[in-house]
């Protein structure tokens, strides 16, 4: 199981109502319903991980985040979780906006393109970097949006969304992200976990 | 003596409020059962089947003594797993494998109602089934499903019974017909009504029977249960048995011979008159408008857990309609999984062996019983 899941997991209150937006074979949606709430389903855009999905006793509709949220009516969900996929939308925004007004909260995380082996990679190789939690080539990421911890936190800031949480994750540790630590937490974390609402 | 003698009937003495006005009661619905029904009764699931199907959907049809319609997805360890569960399906009210239709002797004149059979709906159809329920005493199904038509009957029931269903599967199907399909139907109906023997739809009491027309429309409707990949795959540009055209009307190419084919075996096994009504009931299908043009309303007062499965190349009822009523269940909260499965076998392949249909629905059933048995314990 990816490391970041059991996180997200605490992040979730038990027995709430989730929507887990790309939920790719349902990993997760497993995890969560056998530890925190039954009442949890998904939606996937590809056809194969949906039946995967659909045998292990999960509920998930396919379809894609980006054209099929607003079928969702306001604050439906206690929680809506986007893993690693906001920035392969073509528009994040408008999809961080349906994830807000679908669910009560969102968990979002994001795969850290300023941490310091994706940069080092770029100005050392002058390549596009190719990293353990970004494994693709620039000719076939799925990925058209990369950001920063930084340039998100920025970026939800100036939209006024509230954090609830911001964590911060490299292969040894959980830290807390702040204004006042953000620089750091950007250059050593691969991965940013973000409890966020409107 | 009928050829239905010796299938399962139940004789509804009960009355039933049609959709038309007129009220029906002593009147029978021929069954199916496959399965067992445990101590229970727990274990039930309803399969609606669709316009031209019957009551046998598994093992061998003992009237046409061909394979049931949903051979594929229904038996011992199939999708719909009869070693597990105890599936119940009716020949759907104005059919014409021994349930109440057009072709049933009207005992007041001691002829065929033909067209003296009062108009059906999908509603109708749906409330005579459930006196099915009542005479197994099942209070709860685990499961309602069926495809087409099937599924349209799905929706339906779960509408008209909000709480009797644990699970709905409806497949392939839409919440109201098209103005394509109600204008396919009724090219069907016309080259019906157009046959000198349809004599007014009294044909019952002559030795002569619209043969020509009801073949006509079979061969009209099958097309569009495949796809344009599928013909052109298995049929192409292939003549029939010649090396050339022939410069006539005859059957030259493969497509035609299959088409007449399956026009002329249908003529044997169908009446002419149910196809007439049902196609009319499929037609007057529109559940959102019965529900002030929300379908949501529909399912409102509902705890069933829905599954619904489409499929890309199924022109007939496109995905499209199917995800109409993902949608509509998802904004009101409900519990709906959906999947598009591949496949280019056009709307027939819900009867066919599509494996990750098969597998999709036969998953879908186990770990939702499974579940259900979890919350019970």
């Amino acid at each position: 199981m990816k490391k970041e899941y059991k996180i997200i997991a605490n992040l979730i209150k038990e027995n709430s109502r989730v929507l887990d937006v790309g939920c790719g074979d349902g990993e997760l949606m497993d995890f969560i319903f056998k530890n925190i709430t039954k009442d949890v389903r998904g939606i996937e855009i590809s056809k194969l991980n949906v039946q995967k999905c659909i045998s292990k006793g999960l509920t998930v509709i396919e379809g894609d985040a980006e054209s099929d949220l607003y079928q969702f009516p306001d604050s439906s969900f206690d929680y809506v979780i986007l893993g690693q996929t906001l920035q392969a939308f073509l528009n994040p925004e408008k999809v961080l906006d349906e994830l807000l007004r679908v669910g009560k909260r969102a968990v979002v995380t994001i795969p850290n393109f300023g941490h310091w082996k994706v940069r080092l990679n770029l100005l050392l190789k002058g390549t596009m970097p190719v990293t353990e939690s970004l494994p693709h080539k620039w000719y076939n990421t799925p990925n058209l949006h990369m950001c920063t911890i930084k340039d998100f936190f920025n970026f939800c800031d100036n939209k006024k969304i509230n954090f609830i949480k911001s964590l911060a994750l490299n292969q040894q540790k959980l830290l807390n992200i702040s204004r006042s630590n953000l620089n750091k937490r950007n250059f050593f974390s691969e991965i940013g976990i973000f409890l966020i609402k409107k | 003596m009928s050829k239905f003698e010796n299938i399962k009937k139940l004789i509804v003495k009960d009355q039933l409020k049609l959709d038309c006005g007129q009220t029906i009661s002593d009147f029978p619905i021929a069954y199916e059962t496959y399965g067992k029904l445990n101590s229970k009764k727990d274990n039930a699931i309803l399969v609606f089947h669709a316009l031209t199907g019957d009551q046998f959907a598994s093992d061998i049809n003992p009237i046409t003594k061909k394979d049931g319609w949903w051979k594929y997805a229904l038996g011992n360890n199939k999708a719909i797993d009869t070693s597990k569960y105890f599936v119940i399906c009716a020949n759907v009210l104005g059919g014409c494998m021994g349930s109440f239709g057009p072709s049933s002797v009207n005992p007041k004149t001691g002829k065929s109602y033909g067209n003296d059979f009062p108009v059906i709906t999908i509603n109708d159809m749906v409330n005579a089934q459930y006196f099915l329920l009542k005479y197994f005493e099942i209070e709860k199904l685990f499961c309602v499903t069926g495809g087409s038509m099937g599924g349209m009957q799905v929706l339906q029931f779960v509408a008209n019974y909000p709480n009797v269903a644990q699970t709905a599967v409806p497949i392939a199907c839409t919440s109201n017909h098209s103005a394509q399909n109600i204008g396919l139907n009724e090219l069907g109906r016309q080259a019906i009504m157009a046959d000198a023997n349809w004599q007014n739809g009294k044909y019952a009491e002559t030795n002569l029977s619209p043969d020509k027309g009801l073949s006509v429309a079979r061969m009209a409707a099958h097309i569009t249960y495949l796809s344009k990949d599928a013909l052109q795959e298995k049929f192409g540009r292939k003549l029939q048995e010649r090396d050339d055209l022939k410069f006539s009307f005859d059957a030259d190419f493969q497509i035609e011979s299959y088409l007449r084919h399956q026009g002329s075996v249908f003529v044997d096994r169908f009446d002419a008159n149910s196809y007439l009504y049902i196609t009319r009931a499929m037609d007057y299908f529109d559940l959102n408008k019965k529900y002030g043009g929300n379908l949501s309303k529909a399912f409102e007062k509902s705890k069933t857990k829905f599954f619904i499965i489409s499929f890309t190349s199924d022109w007939l009822y496109p995905s499209s309609e199917n995800r109409e009523i993902v949608i509509a269940l998802n904004s009101i909260g409900a519990d709906v999984g959906y999947v598009e499965i591949d496949s280019d076998k056009g709307h027939d392949s819900f009867l066919l062996n599509i494996p990750n249909f098969l597998e999709t629905l036969g998953n879908f059933l186990n770990t939702s019983y499974e579940r259900l048995n979890e919350k019970r314990v």
